[in-house]
């Protein structure tokens, strides 16, 4: 029987399953992540509003480029305050 | 089954290593059987274990493990050992030795004197490979695929989503380990760990991925720098292949390593019909590819992407440059070979056919790099400047350095930002209202990358486009030394 060698690092990352759907944001932090493209803060601001107006509690946070992965250190900081993320992706 | 000792402990004697297929074994068959009758032998045959003929107990090689670990190369060979332990060894036929060896006078009278030997099975073509596999030390980690027997190897790495669209030579054991021994690394030595999967990577997996790139083994020392540069943080990989823009890692070889394997510096440098030009971009594509696992439409988010993803890699040519080579003004000697990464995209072309002085080309030049990627937007993406030899022989005759050349170029690359702001000339995109009243440079500081190439014939030169975000806030060019 003929073989290969493997050529991919054999690791394939674990199926990430999604998080239920929070019923209600009532009583939940939400983050607002801006990745540091152009315009991201102001979508970021109407959103901020939306849910201000709503009793949502926000926090903002921005990535130093959108160049790079988010650091450990920013991920870790938004994991530890808030329960859900909406990011601004994109121009 | 557990590896045999190549000569037993306890033996004290001659050692034979024969193979019918060889005139002189055949010529010695006499000798061996008067050998035999007066001292202790073992003689093992590496093709047919009823040769030679009328000798009691020839022992089977033909598995060639015992000619393996004994290190054989030409049959015949004899091995005196003592206790175990071999203290002399001849190979072919030689009368006089044989004699001065087996202590016996009267060995092989009336033969010839002398007779060259053979090749041993143990270094037939692909042999060497075969056998350091199944029993030498070197044993590869990597899991191994079934090809079923009515499979087509080749359909098999496009489906498993190994290819980049092109086939693949099909790494099979023989292959990879033919690979490694193009480089004195380990094969499980760590090269880096490779983006977006940040999956570390062994040289044996950049042997496989370069393997099927279609690279000779001498090519692997190159590979291997390539990859660790595109590992490290600066040069920001998973940057590069995330981003809508054109960006690839772009490879550009110094040193002596590229005439040693054969690089192309010259005629159709950027193009096709060079195998370590072609093979080795293409191997670091494969090991992003199926190590990190950066594929389009996954992480790869590229609009349009570039021919230059099947893999871009050239030398510089050095040989007849009147400048310092990229990989000097970075910092390295010029017998030192190295392999910088530049995040590049396409290929833009410019043709100046009339310039002899250097101030009017250095200008003409400026007009093309001061295009790349919008007219109206400074500071953005690095370049690299690849200067044709035609080219070069106009700053030669005006003895202009490359330190002068990039002085003048840098003072035609500086503009009022007032002229190409954001809505300047009817177009809406350009630069940022608060640049007004200033003066901005194109490129970035040390964001814009000088090498010589290309046939001798021609009167352009090109840039080629860096990525979007370049420098530290994205990706800034790397430049790692080959090692062997």
């Amino acid at each position: 029987m003929k073989h290969l060698l493997d050529p991919t690092s054999e690791a394939q990352p674990a199926q990430r399953q999604m998080l239920p759907r929070p019923q209600s944001l009532a009583g939940k932090r939400v983050a607002l992540l801006d990745i540091s493209k152009p315009r991201g803060d102001v979508f970021l601001d109407q959103l901020e509003a939306k849910l201000g107006s709503l009793g949502v509690a926000t926090l903002r946070y921005s990535k130093p480029t959108f160049a790079r992965v988010a650091p450990a250190e920013l991920r870790q900081r938004i994991i530890s305050e808030c329960d859900l993320v909406i990011e601004a992706l994109a121009d | 089954m557990p590896a045999i000792p190549a000569i037993p402990a306890d033996f004290s004697g001659f050692v034979v290593i024969v193979k019918r297929d060889c005139a002189t074994c055949q010529l010695i068959a006499p000798v061996l059987q008067q050998l035999v009758a007066t001292a202790d032998c073992l003689v093992y045959s590496q093709d047919d274990p009823a040769f030679p003929p009328d000798l009691p107990a020839v022992r089977d090689d033909r598995e060639l493990e015992v000619s393996y670990r004994l290190d054989i190369e030409i049959v015949p060979t004899i091995i005196r050992a003592e206790a175990g332990v071999e203290s002399q060894r001849l190979v072919g036929w030689n009368r006089k030795d044989w004699r001065a060896l087996s202590n016996n006078s009267a060995l092989g009278a009336g033969l010839a004197a002398c007779s060259p030997g053979c090749g041993s099975k143990t270094v037939d073509p692909g042999m060497p490979e075969k056998l350091a596999y199944k029993f030498g030390d070197t044993k590869l980690q990597a899991r191994r695929i079934e090809v079923a027997p009515l499979q087509d190897e080749h359909e098999l790495a496009f489906e498993r989503g190994w290819s980049d669209g092109l086939p693949v030579v099909p790494p099979t054991e023989d292959r990879v380990l033919r690979m490694l021994a193009g480089t004195t690394r380990a094969p499980d030595e760590i090269v880096g760990v490779v983006p977006p999967d940040f999956a570390a990577c062994s040289v044996e997996k950049v042997a496989i991925n370069a393997v099927m790139a279609g690279c000779k083994p001498a090519y692997l020392p190159v590979v291997l720098a390539a990859v660790a540069a595109a590992c490290r943080d600066e040069f920001c990989m998973h940057g590069v292949l995330a981003t809508t823009y054109f960006a690839a890692p772009i490879v550009i070889v110094n040193g002596p390593i590229a005439r040693e394997i054969g690089m192309n510096s010259a005629h159709n440098v950027l193009g096709q019909g060079n195998r370590a030009n072609a093979t080795i971009g293409r191997a670091l594509q494969l090991v992003i590819r199926n190590v990190g696992g950066g594929k389009p439409g996954g992480v790869d988010r590229a609009t349009l992407g570039q021919p230059g993803k099947i893999g871009f890699c050239f030398a510089e040519r050095e040989q007849d440059s009147y400048w310092e080579s990229l990989s000097v003004e970075r910092g390295f000697s010029p017998d030192q070979s190295t392999v910088t990464l530049f995040a590049g995209g396409g290929v833009h072309a410019l043709g100046d056919q009339k310039s002899r002085e250097p101030e009017s080309l250095t200008r003409s030049l400026a007009t093309l790099l001061r295009g790349l990627h919008h007219a109206k937007l400074y500071g953005g993406p690095d370049a690299l400047l690849v200067i044709s030899p035609e080219h070069m022989r106009v700053f030669r005759e005006a003895r202009w350095s490359k330190a002068l050349f990039r002085k003048a170029l840098a003072q035609e690359l500086v503009i009022d930002a007032g002229r190409i702001l954001a809505g300047e000339a009817g177009i809406a995109e350009g630069m940022p209202k608060r640049a007004a009243g200033g003066r901005v440079a194109k490129f970035r500081e040390g964001g814009l990358q000088i090498v010589h190439a290309g046939g001798g014939a021609g009167m352009w030169s090109a840039a080629i486009l860096g990525w979007a975000a370049s420098g530290a806030r994205g990706s800034v060019p790397v430049t790692v030394p080959v090692k062997s």
